[in-house]
């Protein structure tokens, strides 16, 4: 059996371009629900934007990648406050049901509708030249730590990114801007009571972390060279908070150990289950289809024993957790 | 602390008027805005309560509050109806009634947490119907809840530095550069520790404010108040849970922001404190403002008696003291939380 493999595969997940992509929705899920208390069960909905205005606009209409940048960050931020504006004076449940549904509606959407734009199920393809052309490294065949050129060039701007994103994150978190947002987590009332204009900066928090998940869209779709509709599913939103409850919320590093932690848990156990359906003895009780399943049910078998054992996350504070008993 | 410069009697006596402005001068260094205007009305504020009629609704010379038609149904129940109310400026006013007279529900409409069916009320000269809680609290109308409300996993430091207004660092442009915001934020933690060395609550101040007792939490709250600097501080039962020793210690600190220019405006069902410290008395019941006029009258008010205890009119003081704890301690446990602020 090749657990060298296995762990160099969990290697590559782990620091993939789709982790850097679930690590940024989870950073954004992290300012929202993590500091501000907002429950964003459509943070896909923001990545989907990011991915899908940036890549049909260089695609279809030739925008310079840059702009088109600038472009889906200004879809977001409207998404944010078309999402934010009605619900966020109300209680936390509205903000809730309005996300998960404009998750829905925008996958909907970008799957079946406007196909010169968004290709229904084939997806954008075909808007990578101009990020590819920036690519400094050097030519080489083959793979390097795992990666190809192309590959390395995403990963690398997308951990930059990411590493970009938690220092402000940490600034902005441990000013009284950061703060504000932990009172309002804690409580609203009080926080009105001291002047603070609870819903402007709900509002404010919404949209940090919904741009914060369109960069991830920009790393995927960079990552992938195509933008899918079904990429973009409740699963995505759900697994971006696993991923920040597992590494600790309201903690910078936490949804960045918790994306890593949990692609790399995923492929190594992906990779030994397959490999142990190919033994015949194995294959008696488990084959190659079921393995995929049963990794899951390992992998939600390690989530439950870490939040019995360890319930404020890897980096959370025990004592935080412990206040909320009583 | 400087603390018990004023005769609790004053009000009634002639000569007290003396002992008060002279008490004023001393407490001259104090004021923390001596505006011309306020420091020649703060203690003339007080002796002109004697002229005020004792009954509801009077007007009086200088008030900082005044409340018009003010009315609040849930359902079928009438919770609040208050035809005319003034409060008074720079003097210590307390709002009393037995359980479910309005008083909480009073105060949520105030402070803009709740708002009225009908009505209008100002503050310091501007209206504030259809105001947002926090301009309510910029303009210098800060309240405390009954059940504490603070920021349980916060420490108590930064419960404090929550309270204060105006924070550069606030603002989410300025936020990431520590340079435009450090130094206030000193400012803002030396005042936050000035005022947790008062509350005695200074050894705690690393703590999580989650992790401390209900009587704590009380003092918390009423200091973080006061970090917003407010003109009227409304209190809604300070004292529920205080140890008496500390009480003593709050009541003189309670003066203290009288004596500093504050108007304070609280519900209490301890009497002691309403007698000890209160220059007026207005007494609620059914949503009603009934009485109103300096403790020492109020006290032997037939109305307020009668409120508080029914039709039994030979009882004197103590008795209506008595019942009053008793009815407080019995129904507390019953208030809803969700019932403070309804949405
Ligand atoms: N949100 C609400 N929904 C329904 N009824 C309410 C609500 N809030 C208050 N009430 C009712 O209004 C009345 C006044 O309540 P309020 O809390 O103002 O009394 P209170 O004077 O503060 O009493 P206490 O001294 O016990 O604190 C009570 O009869 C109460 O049941
Ligand atoms: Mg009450």
């Amino acid at each position: 059996m090749d657990i060298i493999g296995a762990l160099t595969g969990a290697l590559h997940d782990g620091f993939g371009y789709l982790a850097v992509s679930f690590c940024l929705a989870a950073i954004g899920l992290n300012i929202q629900f993590g500091y501000a208390g907002l429950v964003n069960f459509g943070q896909a909905a923001f990545l989907s934007v990011g991915g899908y205005v940036m890549g049909a606009a260089i695609a279809t209409s030739g925008v310079p990648t840059v702009l088109a940048i600038l472009l889906a960050i200004a879809f977001t931020v409207a998404l944010a406050l078309i999402l934010g504006i009605p619900t966020l004076r109300l209680r936390a449940d509205y903000l809730a049901i309005v996300t998960i549904a404009a998750a829905e509606i925008l996958r909907l959407v970008f799957g079946t509708s406007f196909r010169t734009y968004f290709h229904g199920k084939d997806g954008v393809t075909g808007f990578t030249a101009g990020f590819r052309s920036l690519n400094p490294l050097p030519n080489y065949d083959g793979f390097f730590l795992t990666y190809s050129r192309e590959e390395l060039w995403t990963v690398m701007v997308g951990w930059g990114l990411v590493i970009m994103i938690s220092l402000l994150t940490w600034a902005l978190m441990r000013s009284p801007w950061g703060r504000v947002l932990r009172g309002i987590r804690e409580d609203e009332d009080a926080m009105r009571s001291l002047g603070k204009n609870v819903y402007g900066y709900k509002i404010q928090a919404l949209i940090l972390g919904g741009v914060v998940g369109c960069v991830g869209g920009f790393v995927g779709a960079f990552g992938a060279a195509s933008v899918q509709a079904d990429t973009f599913n409740l699963d995505f939103t759900f697994i971006a908070l696993t991923m920040l409850i597992l590494g600790g919320a309201a903690r910078v590093l936490g949804p960045v150990v918790g994306a890593v932690m949990f692609w790399a848990i995923l492929s190594f156990l992906g990779s030994v289950l397959t490999q142990l359906a190919s033994y015949p003895v194995v294959a008696q009780f488990m084959n190659a289809d079921q393995a995929s399943t049963i990794r899951l049910m390992l992998v939600g078998l390690v989530l439950m024993l870490l939040m019995i054992y360890r319930p404020q996350g890897i980096f959370g504070d025990r004592r935080e957790i412990a206040l909320d008993a009583h | 602390m400087p603390t018990d410069n004023f005769p609790n009697d004053h009000l009634s006596s002639g000569a007290a008027r003396k002992d008060v402005s002279a008490a004023g001068d001393t407490s001259q260094p104090r004021v923390p805005d001596p505006g011309a205007g306020e420091n020649k009305s703060m203690h003339e504020c007080r002796t002109a309560l004697q002229l005020v009629p004792h009954e509801a609704g009077a007007a009086k010379p200088d008030p900082i509050v005044v409340v018009n038609g003010i009315r609040r149904t849930f359902g079928g129940l009438t919770a609040v109806d208050v035809e005319h109310l003034e409060i008074q400026r720079g003097v210590i006013t307390a709002l009393i009634g037995p359980n479910g007279a309005g008083k909480t529900t009073f105060f949520n409409l105030l402070t803009g947490f709740d708002q009225p069916d009908a009505g209008s009320w100002s503050f310091d000269g501007a209206p504030l119907k259809g105001k947002a809680a926090y301009k309510v609290a910029r303009l210098g109308m800060v309240r405390t809840f009954q059940l504490t409300r603070v920021l349980s996993k916060l420490t108590v430091l930064e419960n404090m530095r929550m309270g204060a207004t105006g924070q550069r660092g606030e603002r989410l442009w300025a936020a990431a550069l520590p340079a435009l915001w450090r130094a206030q934020e000193r400012d803002i933690t030396d005042r936050a520790r000035d005022l947790l060395k008062r509350f005695k609550l200074d050894a705690k101040e690393a703590d999580f404010a989650g992790s401390l007792s209900g009587g704590q939490r009380k003092l918390l709250e009423m200091a973080r108040a006061l970090m917003v600097e407010p003109k009227l501080v409304m209190l809604d039962e300070p004292m529920a849970g205080v140890n008496p020793a500390l009480k003593q210690s709050l009541l003189g600190h309670v003066k203290s922001l009288r004596d500093q220019g504050m108007s304070v405006l609280f519900v209490e069902h301890d009497m002691d404190m309403v007698r000890e410290i209160s220059d007026w008395v207005v007494v609620m019941a059914q949503g009603k403002v009934i009485a109103e006029g300096p403790p020492t009258s109020i006290m032997s008010d037939e109305r307020v008696i009668d409120a508080y205890l029914g039709a039994r009119h030979d009882t004197d003081i103590s008795e209506l003291e008595r019942v009053i704890q008793v009815e407080h301690t019995h129904d507390h446990a019953e208030q809803r939380a969700d019932r403070e602020v309804p949405r």
